[in-house]
């Protein structure tokens, strides 16, 4: 199997499992106990939030774990949302958010809220200018993803963290993807909430973490017993919080090696690909972009069915085709970088991860022009513009 | 997500009746490159039977494999019996279609409803 689908999940590590396995195990203990089975299960989510907030450069204290990234981004908007109504209900984001972000924002417009989706260039990156346009007296969140699942585009948070500060409004970062593919500093880009998750960087899926800034107003999501400092209610997860803390202290060590080899991969995996099939266009910056983000759009082909071959082949990739996800519209991401419908059915995500290697690039180099072709013939669209 | 059935992956994989007939006498294109689908289809039509048939799709795995499915449904038959084949009948011919894509086994019908309603408006004098 050729797995290129890393930015939808990734295989948990060897090392990670080990660690995790004797608290699914013989160590099974509620953290919530005074006796040593429950002592050893509250010691061990200790060092699962220290090895987090290290890899943040935040406090251990400012961790909380959640069930995903997507319970994260809940929170985060939610929770600063209600508590802060009073100041006021305007927030800002984007319109290349993931759906977590999203559909959340939806909701809070039905609660009320005011939600303005800044727009993004071309290469998927917002305008600072306009975001400073868009803040007004009652916005109380910023919330922009640190970098793009489908098009790998990063947006300057620094920036919008240092706006925001100055402002006195909340900023809030989804940063799913971008945790262990690039150093990140919450301190340094002055970043209040942060959501990422453990199935994205070879942890345990079911397992997600929001960061929270020490002083931040916030509401509780999740009502119940008194864990997380009582502030998200549900007995610790601890074996995924052993594995998340494991997996996000693999990932952030050497990163800068890890990107540099995925960037590699990704510049001549990109490379092959527009010498190999013309009327090809690539989505996203080419410099500001994940170490491991490829998203091609062919022309006059639709992505779902490159999948289906790609798949009969033994390759795991995806594209932002009306098919592929059940609705009638093409990626929200692919339409806001200013692609037609037509070109955006067409695109592929192949997104590389450390356990990919030169000869799986050379690979699906290999058979990616075949299938591509094929679809063409058979493309009343190629055949009128041949 | 729904899986395809064997038979759907199969007509996708070797579609039959892949292309143009140049000397076609009836053409109907149905669908829209905004929704992500559009099916083209060639019939060559002699005594009131199609002779021959051929297709090009853009389009997902259903849709190849819908409009591959229909073209062997009505090779051979007369005007009036392919009229007669609805999209449920090749749906069901592929073994079923995930309920997401049914609509593209519409799209099938319709083809070839106008590349009839094609033939028999150039064959009306």
């Amino acid at each position: 199997m050729y797995y290129f689908d890393n930015s939808a999940t990734t295989k948990i590590d060897k090392e990670v499992l080990d660690e995790m396995m004797p608290y699914l195990t013989e160590k099974f203990g509620n953290a919530s106990t005074i006796y040593s089975l429950g002592i050893e299960s509250r010691t061990a989510i200790l060092n699962g939030r220290e090895k987090v907030a290290k890899a943040l450069g935040c406090s251990s204290k400012e961790i909380y774990f959640t069930s995903s990234g997507t319970e994260s981004d809940n929170w985060a908007l939610k929770g600063v949302a209600f508590a802060n109504k009073d100041k006021g209900k305007h927030i800002i984001t984007t319109a290349i958010e993931h759906h977590a972000i999203l559909h959340t924002c939806e909701y809070l417009e039905k609660q009320g809220f005011e939600i303005t989706y800044l727009p993004v260039k071309e290469n998927g990156i917002i305008d600072i200018e306009v975001l400073k346009k868009e803040i007004r007296e009652d916005t109380i969140l910023i919330s922009i993803m640190t970098a793009n699942n489908e098009i790998g585009s990063i947006q300057p948070i620094a920036e919008i963290g240092k706006i925001a500060k100055e402002k006195g409004i909340y900023f809030h970062t989804d940063a799913v993807q971008a945790v262990g593919n690039m150093n990140i500093d919450v301190n340094e880009s002055n970043i209040d909430l942060l959501s990422f998750s453990g199935h994205k960087i070879n942890g345990p899926k079911g397992i997600g973490v929001l960061y929270i800034r020490e002083g931040v107003n916030i509401d509780n999501l999740l009502h119940g017993g008194g864990q997380e400092r009582r502030k998200r209610a549900s007995t610790e997860n601890v074996a995924s919080i052993v594995g998340i803390g494991k997996a996000v202290e693999i990932a952030t060590k050497n990163i800068g090696k890890k990107s540099e080899y995925l960037i590699n991969l990704r510049e001549k995996c990109i490379k092959g690909i527009l010498d190999k099939i013309p009327d090809t266009i690539v989505n996203g910056d080419r410099e500001k972009r994940l170490p491991g983000n490829v998203n091609v759009c062919f022309k006059y082909i639709e992505g779902e069915s490159l999948l289906l071959h790609l798949d009969k082949l033994g390759i795991c990739a995806s594209s932002g085709s009306a098919c592929t996800s059940g609705e009638l519209n093409p990626s929200h991401v692919l339409l806001a970088i200013g692609l037609p419908h037509e070109i955006a059915h067409g695109s592929l995500r192949i997104s590389i991860g450390k356990n990919n290697t030169e000869e799986e690039i050379d690979y699906i180099l290999s058979v990616l022009p075949d299938i591509v072709q094929k679809l063409r013939d058979m493309s009343p669209l190629y055949i009128k513009n041949k | 997500m729904e899986n395809y059935s064997e038979k759907v992956m199969d007509h996708f994989m070797n579609p039959r009746n892949v292309g143009e007939i140049k000397d076609a006498n009836g053409i109907g294109e149905v669908g829209n490159p905004r929704c992500g689908d559009i099916m083209k289809m060639y019939i060559k039509v002699k005594n009131n039977k199609i002779e021959d048939v051929k297709f090009l799709t853009f389009g997902c795995g259903a849709a190849v494999a819908t409009s591959s499915m229909i073209t062997e449904l009505i090779k051979g038959k007369t005007l009036e019996e392919a009229l007669d084949i609805s999209n449920r009948q090749v749906a069901e011919a592929l073994n079923g279609l995930p309920p997401v894509k049914m609509h593209c086994s519409n799209l099938a019908e319709q083809a070839v409803k106008a590349a009839i309603e094609d033939y028999k408006k150039k064959n009306e004098k």
